[in-house]
């Protein structure tokens, strides 16, 4: 019985008085895309932020790889191997596309403000080290020729490729995906739906919120619905798509 | 290659100027500005940590003068106890970065506004004090305080006949701490640090523990001012708790900004140009209202400093050009 | 201690801290409609102390005062028209640095046109050497002026922001500034009247405690710090807590008088507020959770 590379058991958050996220548990096995989907408000954003550490559940356990991860800070959550990317693109301003990504690989590289000040002699080889992987991921996902521009001085499009870089500049086993398609032309939502399954194929989990059902039951190996922060359903894609609780939430039914 | 030296070039350029402003002092008889420029050095150590501060990981401090204070009078009151005098100015190094970390601890969580008002309350709890205390010599300040011995029979002193030595002691200092900046700003910590900038919570989603890196800068640049205030008190032989006041902070910061905020070599130039006019007296009564003034219309109009300035006139005439 | 004495001290405290207290609500008004902390606040007093005693001389006292708070006033309008207004999005840093030069030019612009001088406006009633009796301690009636006139202040601004239009408007804008611009409030408005106000209360209190306590071209910076601190206490948003803030500083800056050394007086109101900043920055009197740069 291998242990689930991520799980979540009786989760509970609130903002103020609401009930974002409501008893939600589930598990996501090595190497798999599972997709989260629901309607605005179900509380899919707030799962990643309570995953990712940006957050901390008011209960409940987020294990991954079998150690507790909730209410670890972001930081610590990169470190154990889990990266991300932002609803709305998050790339670092006055910074290039290489500096961008080479950011992502700072859990993976050593050296503190003491070796930082004494400066090449200490961290050329880290630097060139470093410089070189994330070169090779840049070129992976046809980058390259943009490592020197100021990130955001690219078409948002390609900025959420180099979003995904970065994420993945730290060699993460599990990624957080958030929206990934959203604001995509359908071509560039095609590229990307290649681009998660050979994140997968790599050997990378791929947990991605999204709206894009064609995208979602195209890639995913699993869906889970949340609806008004509670687990709806959990399944492979063509069971959930026919999971009559979930029809009735997106549709809105008399029963509600 | 090439771009190591490139990225080196404002502290060989420094270097140059160094030397070639002391030959022609010294050749045309004029040595006696060596004393002003000697103490602008010192004053541009603070410059150059709070750069680092305010132009790297984004905070603000209006009490660095307080680092700078605590920095003079550590050491000065340190030799004055007897100890081995070389050991002054380390311990005053650590007792100023022991200061920061009990003030960056609690302050550093606090964001604009908020940081801003507590390290100013900070430097005026820091001059109040020094005011105050007969300890620390009231209003008159300290004085007396010895030479500091360097290695190879050098000494930090403010005697005329060690004045060339001096500046080339204080400028030497002032070049170590742009070498190791340049290092830290190209390093891993540096592009970290720029990413706080950029966006914190990205930032801290990329691995990187802002919290410690904005305590661990605050830590370095009042490092920066208490190595110039230490240095200082042993050349000027005394320290008042005027350099503690808020006047100072401020101007610290107006440099800073002028310099362009991310721009170490502009913060250096602005800084060492302008504390010298000012310990000269060429501002007259008019010298806080010309740092105040300075603040002002580079905030107001050039937010990124000069270089930002000069930068944005660049490319709007190029665009003119590529344009007609 | 002799509850004479003790009186006396409650008093001088409560005086000094309304002072605190009109910085403080000087600090809410304009933080309340714009968003922005003002450094400048504490110069807005001491304008107030100078213009009027330089103009004490040519007319009576009253009609000096006035005109004193409401030039003072135009000067608050003047600096959010000249060097704020037209701000596209500015960031926080610009915005302190920016507030910040601006004290100090007021404060070196006040150097030049009168100096570095201690000045004092008179007495309103009285003189130095008078003082009443009042329970057993014995008070400058200077000092009920300070308190009435502040009361005054508060219960007028209470009324305004409660009662009428204008104040209802500027309370709209704090809370939800498209909704009132949908409603025909004119953001701008509101934001240069709330700079007349802050300036002119700061310009009354200034005016109030100058006999006290003299006027001098630097006391505005330290004042601006207090009167945060009393700001923040209070939870940076109501008037009666900012009020309240400031009373209880001012009582505890001047007992410990009683246990410090009197240079050490001013360490009080900063340590109160390195103390509230690091430990409850949102203040004593609210709920929201503000101030910090991230999850606590």
């Amino acid at each position: 019985m291998i242990d689930p590379h991520l799980e979540v058991r009786g989760l509970h958050h609130w903002f103020g008085g609401l009930h974002v996220i409501d008893d939600v548990s589930f598990q996501c096995r090595a190497g798999i895309v599972k997709a989260i989907i629901g309607p605005n408000g179900a509380g899919k954003t707030t799962l990643f932020n309570l995953i990712a550490g940006a957050l901390a559940p008011a209960s409940g356990r987020i294990l991954f790889d079998g150690r507790r991860i909730e209410g670890i800070p972001p930081h610590r959550v990169a470190a154990r191997g889990i990266s991300r990317t932002f609803q709305a693109t998050r790339l670092f301003t006055g910074m290039s596309v290489l500096e961008n990504v080479m950011v992502g690989r700072h859990p993976r590289m050593r050296g503190g403000f003491l070796a930082g000040m004494l400066g090449p002699a200490v961290t050329a080889g880290s630097e060139r080290r470093a410089r070189g992987y994330c070169m090779e991921i840049l070129e992976d996902l046809g980058l390259a020729a943009l490592a020197p521009k100021e990130a955001h001085s690219l078409p948002f499009g390609r900025q959420r490729v180099v979003e995904i870089a970065r994420s993945l500049a730290a060699d993460p086993r599990l990624l957080l995906l958030d929206e990934p398609a959203c604001g995509l032309n359908p071509t560039e939502t095609e590229e990307m739906a290649v681009l998660i399954t050979r994140i997968r194929d790599r050997g990378v989990t791929v947990l991605i919120v999204e709206h894009d059902m064609s995208l979602v039951m195209g890639i995913s190996d699993e869906v889970l619905a949340l609806g008004a922060g509670r687990r709806i359903a959990d399944g492979t894609p063509r069971e959930v798509q026919s999971d009559p609780d979930v029809i009735a939430m997106y549709l809105g039914d008399d029963r509600a | 290659m090439r771009a190591i030296l490139r990225r080196y070039l404002p502290a060989l350029v420094l270097v140059i100027l160094v030397v070639a402003v002391q030959i022609t002092l010294s050749a045309t008889r004029q040595e006696f500005y060596m004393t002003q420029l000697t103490m602008a050095a010192y004053y541009t150590m603070v410059a150059l940590g709070l750069c680092l501060l305010m132009g790297y990981a984004g905070q603000v401090s209006l009490g660095h003068a307080g680092f700078f204070a605590i920095g003079g009078y550590s050491s000065a009151l340190i030799a004055g106890l007897g100890a081995a005098a070389a050991v002054s100015i380390p311990a005053a190094v650590l007792v100023t970065a022991a200061a920061a970390l009990l003030v960056g601890i609690p302050v550093l969580r606090l964001r604009g506004h908020y940081l801003a008002m507590a390290t100013l309350a900070f430097g005026i709890i820091v001059l109040r004090v020094l005011q105050g205390t007969p300890f620390f010599g009231g209003a008159d300040g300290l004085s007396n305080v010895g030479a500091y011995p360097l290695f190879a029979g050098l000494a930090i002193s403010g005697r005329r006949a060690l004045r060339v030595q001096n500046y080339y002691i204080a400028w030497s200092l002032v070049t170590i701490g742009l070498l190791l900046a340049i290092n830290l700003v190209s390093s891993r910590v540096g592009r970290a640090l720029r990413a706080i900038n950029g966006n914190e919570d990205a930032a801290s989603a990329m691995g990187v523990n802002v919290a410690r890196y904005k305590l661990a800068t605050f830590v370095l640049s009042a490092i920066y001012a208490g190595v110039g205030g230490a240095c200082l008190v042993h050349f000027s032989a005394g320290i008042g708790p005027g350099e503690a006041a808020v006047m100072k902070s401020v101007r610290y910061v107006a440099l800073v900004a002028a310099g362009g905020m991310g721009s170490l070599s502009g913060t250096l130039a602005v800084s060492a140009a302008l504390t010298f006019l000012s310990l000269r007296g060429v501002f007259g009564l008019y010298d806080d209202a010309v740092f105040g003034g300075i603040l002002l219309v580079i905030m107001l109009f050039a937010p990124h400093g000069l270089p930002g300035m000069l930068a944005g006139v660049r490319a709007r005439r190029s665009a003119r050009r590529s344009a007609s | 201690m002799e509850g004479g004495l003790i009186l006396q001290y409650l008093l001088a405290g409560i005086a000094t801290g309304s002072v605190y207290a009109a910085v403080a609500l000087g600090f809410t008004i304009i933080y309340n409609a714009t968003g922005i902390i003002n450094f400048a606040q504490g110069e807005f007093l001491m304008l107030g102390g100078m213009i009027a005693i330089s103009l004490a001389r040519l007319m009576p006292l009253a009609p000096a005062i006035l005109i004193a708070v409401v030039a003072t006033g135009l000067v608050g309008v003047l600096l959010q028209l000249v060097f704020l207004s037209w701000l596209k999005n500015p960031a926080v840093l610009r915005l302190i640095i920016i507030t910040i030069a601006l004290s100090i030019l007021l404060r070196e612009a006040a150097l030049h046109i009168w100096d570095e001088k201690v000045r004092a406006l008179p007495f309103f009633s009285g003189d130095e050497t008078s003082s009443l009796a009042l329970f057993g301690a014995r008070v400058s009636p200077q000092v009920l002026w300070v308190l009435g006139i502040s009361a005054v202040m508060v219960a007028g601004l209470t009324v305004f922001f409660r009662s009428t239009m204008l104040g209802k408007a500027m309370r709209a804008c704090a809370s939800n500034p498209t909704a009132a611009r949908l409603c025909g409030i004119r953001a701008s408005t509101i934001v240069s009247l709330s700079f007349f106000l802050a300036a002119a209360i700061g310009a009354l209190a200034g005016c109030a405690v100058s006999p006290l306590t003299q006027t001098q071209y630097d006391m505005g910076s330290s004042l601006a710090v207090k009167g945060f601190t009393c700001a923040v206490l209070g939870g940076l948003g109501s008037v009666p807590a900012a009020v309240a803030a400031g009373l209880v500083v001012g009582i505890l800056e001047t007992a410990s008088v009683s246990i410090l050394p009197l240079a050490y007086k001013d360490v009080v109101a900063l340590g109160i507020l390195l103390v509230i900043l690091s430990v409850r920055p949102q203040g004593l009197f609210t709920l929201r959770r503000t101030g910090w740069a991230r999850r606590a």
